[in-house]
């Protein structure tokens, strides 16, 4: 494990993420993690599904959603998730400032994403649906908070590696990093998918 | 860098223990903090029974009594099984494996921390202003209505040690993925290794539902929400639902490791190899599988309707199948074998018809319309006593009795082990056994006293007396574990003469790096194979070198602290609004601190081929 050599675009593996038992280890656990993460979204769901229409004379969805912010924020997060695939192709071919730019655009892209779902929170929130206002509001804030905390932390995650490694460039050891809070953030953008589908078009369909 | 063989203070002891990242270190701290909360659980039991030795006692009741019932159980399952399980993961498996380490020895030692601090907190109960009161289930209808923080302890401090669940589940999945020495294929794997595979398997899938149950119950208790409060359209069912999702596979993660301990012990003491190692395998996988699709046999009675009841209850049944093919596997490994009745062994063989009448009464309470009849009463506490301590106490025993020598380098006296293992095997029967009785003449459980006259007397004097024969017994080894570290007879490699798995081919205890070289595995029982062909050690597969590992670090203890400052900020929060800021602050602590493991390079340190040379020659004097 020569981590610290000197690497070239030539000498850089075709998968530095799982080129040394590290990254090895990471890579596997991550997905282990992801198995994980999937069920417990997969309670939350089934739990927003049970009480979806126990408005208790709050507002229902239909009444809240509205198309044009929903379909902004998911093409934002749709775009960022594009985006972390060129920066993880950069990263393959060692071009370290290219897979700087492209994990930025994620970052900006999820970024406006978040601020997107802050600002419909407050609307919501203003228009009487509180998190105490019924059991749908209690199990729509919580899964799709969940899903905003993820993006936070995601966020939070790929600044930390950029700005960490922004002077010493890529080699073996921090690649498993950039490869695996990439596979996070796809993750994320899988679910939103699910949440898009399942809370605001079958919100608003009714 | 290396801390090969040198003499320490006690402070320097403590500073080793709190950072260190070494599986079998890690495998001693689960053992003593669940030891401790073994105790623990072991008290409230005596004083439940002490309670119901007669009728119309007031020795506790009320109240007292429902917390001291809510307190035995959830310590038992999530503060003494669980950790004792991963301390016999922890001691062997990495070893069974030829592994120098596990996958994640950072994580290995978050998921301690977490673990521990999560049980603290739980405990902390005690102290300010009374325990948990509402079941080790919780059902919602009961918990949201339950004044005073109980429910908030349980809440949070399960949240917290359920993570660290989860992170060591992951670390052996991966472990036993990546890590295996060359040679080591999966069906070569001794069937503890496959067992806790499977087991990790299932707390990677069943952890999260209750953590997200353990998350709309706090959200319920503490911040306004309404999942489970029928008035503003909740739904109760929902806890029992995402709690037994969780609840059911429990019992497969506590008990199929059991299992593996006693497939190592039977093929060792018959000096015979498992019978049926596949056919092992198949079934371990096959009652992982099938531990998922059961859990509404708990909620036979909640009215979920009869095409559902009759789905689990023939599922239930089901898992008797794979279960009887390890039953008799076992039999048959005694069968024609050089048996040796050690210590470990007693537990094992004890372990067969007590464990099979825990099994047949499962397939008397999956008949949904009987349970009916036996649901609510004392018949299910005899059921699931004769699975958990039929099945995973005495596999816990049996594992720290066999496993003693190779993690502490002594032999534990089998005189008194085995004068702990009779009071143990018949103080289990007498506790419970009568239950099942009691049970069926119509004696709810977790009521805290009865009447004279209704024929319950008997019983339940007996079941204390039990009750007192396996807390001498825990004593006795109490006492044997004292006598042991102070005068004991050091262990050999081979500590019983007739291991067959790679642990037994390293020194006891193993050092810090456990195999000076990688060894080359040529078939199962890999060890008992070189015995055979009249080698002393394992074939290395790879020459002598500098081996590297990995560095210890405070920051597992500090990241668990900090959710464990926070669990008190957001606990209080109501009464005092500025604990919503220690909430926040020990939130801090720990995004900190996971912040600075991110950003600080951790390349780990080398051992040198020298020191491990000098390290061997003195072993193999000594
Ligand atoms: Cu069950």
């Amino acid at each position: 494990m020569h981590v610290e050599e000197k690497l070239t675009a030539e000498t850089f593996p075709a998968s530095p993420e799982k080129a040394t038992l590290e990254g090895k280890n990471k890579f596997i656990g991550f997905w282990t993690f992801l198995g994980g993460e999937t069920v417990m979204f997969a309670s939350l769901f089934a739990t927003f599904l049970a009480l979806r229409d126990k408005t208790a004379n709050g507002p229902t969805a239909e009444e809240l959603f509205k198309m044009p912010l929903v379909f902004v924020a998911t093409m934002l997060l749709l775009t960022s998730s594009l985006t972390s695939v060129y920066a993880m192709y950069h990263m393959k071919n060692f071009d370290f400032k290219k897979m700087q730019l492209w994990l930025g655009v994620t970052v900006l892209l999820g970024a406006g994403f978040l601020g997107l779902e802050i600002f419909e929170f407050n609307e919501y929130v203003h228009e009487g649906f509180k998190f105490s206002t019924s059991a749908f509001s209690s199990s729509f804030y919580t899964l799709v908070g969940t899903h905003g905390a993820h993006v936070t932390f995601g966020l939070l995650w790929i600044l930390t590696l950029m700005i960490r490694n922004a002077k010493r460039g890529l080699n073996l050891y921090n690649a498993p990093k950039f490869y695996v809070a990439s596979l996070y953030w796809h993750f994320i953008d899988v679910v939103w998918v699910f949440i898009f589908t399942v809370v605001y078009l079958m919100g608003m369909v009714g | 860098m290396s801390t090969l063989a040198r003499k320490k203070g006690v402070g320097a002891v403590i500073w080793d223990y709190l950072t260190t990242v070494d599986h079998k270190k890690i495998a001693i701290l689960y053992l003593i903090a669940g030891g401790i909360f073994f105790l623990a659980g072991g008290v409230e039991a005596l004083l439940i029974r002490i309670q119901l030795a007669v009728p119309n006692n007031d020795f506790v009741v009320g109240g007292l009594y429902n917390q001291i019932l809510t307190m035995h159980g959830t310590t038992m399952i999530f503060l003494a099984a669980m950790p004792l399980v991963f301390a016999m993961m922890n001691a062997v498996v990495p070893i069974q494996i030829g592994a120098r380490d596990v996958a994640f020895p950072f994580l290995n030692a978050l998921g301690f921390w977490l673990f521990f601090f999560g049980g603290v907190f739980l405990n902390c109960s005690w102290f300010l202003g009374g325990a948990p009161d509402a079941g080790w289930t919780s059902y919602a209808s009961l918990s949201l209505e339950s004044p005073g923080h109980g429910i908030d302890f349980y809440v949070l401090g399960l949240q917290i040690s359920g993570f660290g669940t989860l992170i060591g589940g992951i670390n052996f999945l991966v472990t036993i993925v990546t890590m295996r020495a060359p040679g080591m294929t999966y069906m070569r794997m001794p069937l503890f290794t496959w067992t806790t595979f499977v087991a990790s398997a299932l707390i990677l899938f069943a952890f999260p539902p209750l953590t997200v149950g353990l998350i709309l119950m706090m959200m319920d208790r503490l911040f306004g929400g309404n999942f489970f409060d029928p008035a503003a359209g909740g739904n109760t069912i929902i806890w029992e639902h995402l709690f037994w999702i969780f609840g059911h596979p429990e019992v497969y993660i506590l008990v199929l490791p059991a299992f593996g301990i006693f497939s190592e012990i039977f093929a060792t003491f018959s000096k015979k190899r498992l019978f049926g190692y596949s056919s092992m395998v198949f079934a371990t996988v096959l009652i992982g599988f099938l531990g998922f699709m059961v859990w509404a046999h708990h909620m036979f009675t909640a009215g979920l309707g009869p095409v559902a009841n009759a789905i689990f209850a023939v599922a239930t049944m089901a898992i008797a199948v794979p279960t009887g093919i390890k039953i008799f596997n076992w039999l048959f490994t005694m069968w024609g074998g050089n048996i040796r009745f050690t210590t470990p062994m007693l537990y094992a063989v004890a372990f067969i018809p007590s464990f099979v009448m825990g099994g047949v009464t499962g397939v008397m309470n999956a008949a949904a319309a009987a349970d009916y009849q036996y649901h609510d009463s004392y018949f299910v506490v005899a059921h699931f006593h004769y699975v958990i301590v039929g099945g995973v106490v005495f596999g816990l025993l049996a594992g720290a009795h066999y496993w003693w020598p190779k993690m502490f380098g002594k032999m534990l006296s089998e005189k008194l082990g085995k004068v702990t293992f009779w009071l143990f095997f018949i103080g289990f029967h007498l506790t419970f056994f009568i239950q099942h009785f009691l049970g069926l003449m119509g004696m709810p459980r977790r009521v805290f006293t009865y009447l004279p006259g209704q024929g319950w007397e008997t019983g339940n004097l007996i079941s204390t007396i039990g009750a007192f024969f396996m807390a001498t017994a825990t004593v006795v080894l109490l006492i044997n574990i004292v006598v042991t570290t102070v005068k004991g007879k050091k262990a050999d490699a081979d500590a019983w003469g007739d291991g067959r798995t790679l642990e037994w081919a390293v020194a006891s205890p193993p050092p810090e790096y456990n195999f000076a070289q990688t060894p080359l595995v040529r078939g199962l029982d890999a060890y008992w194979i070189e015995k055979m062909e009249g080698r002393k050690g394992l074939t290395p597969a790879e020459p002598l070198g500098d081996i590297h590992m990995p560095n210890p670090s405070i920051l597992p203890f500090i990241i668990s602290l900090g959710l464990f400052i926070a669990a008190f900020g957001f606990m209080y929060h109501k009464q005092h609004s500025w604990s919503l800021f220690v909430g926040i602050a020990g939130l801090l602590i720990t995004l900190g601190s996971m912040f600075l493991r991110s950003v600080i390079d951790d390349h780990g340190f080398h051992i040198h081929k020298e020191e491990i040379l000098e390290a061997e020659n003195k072993g193999v004097k000594a």
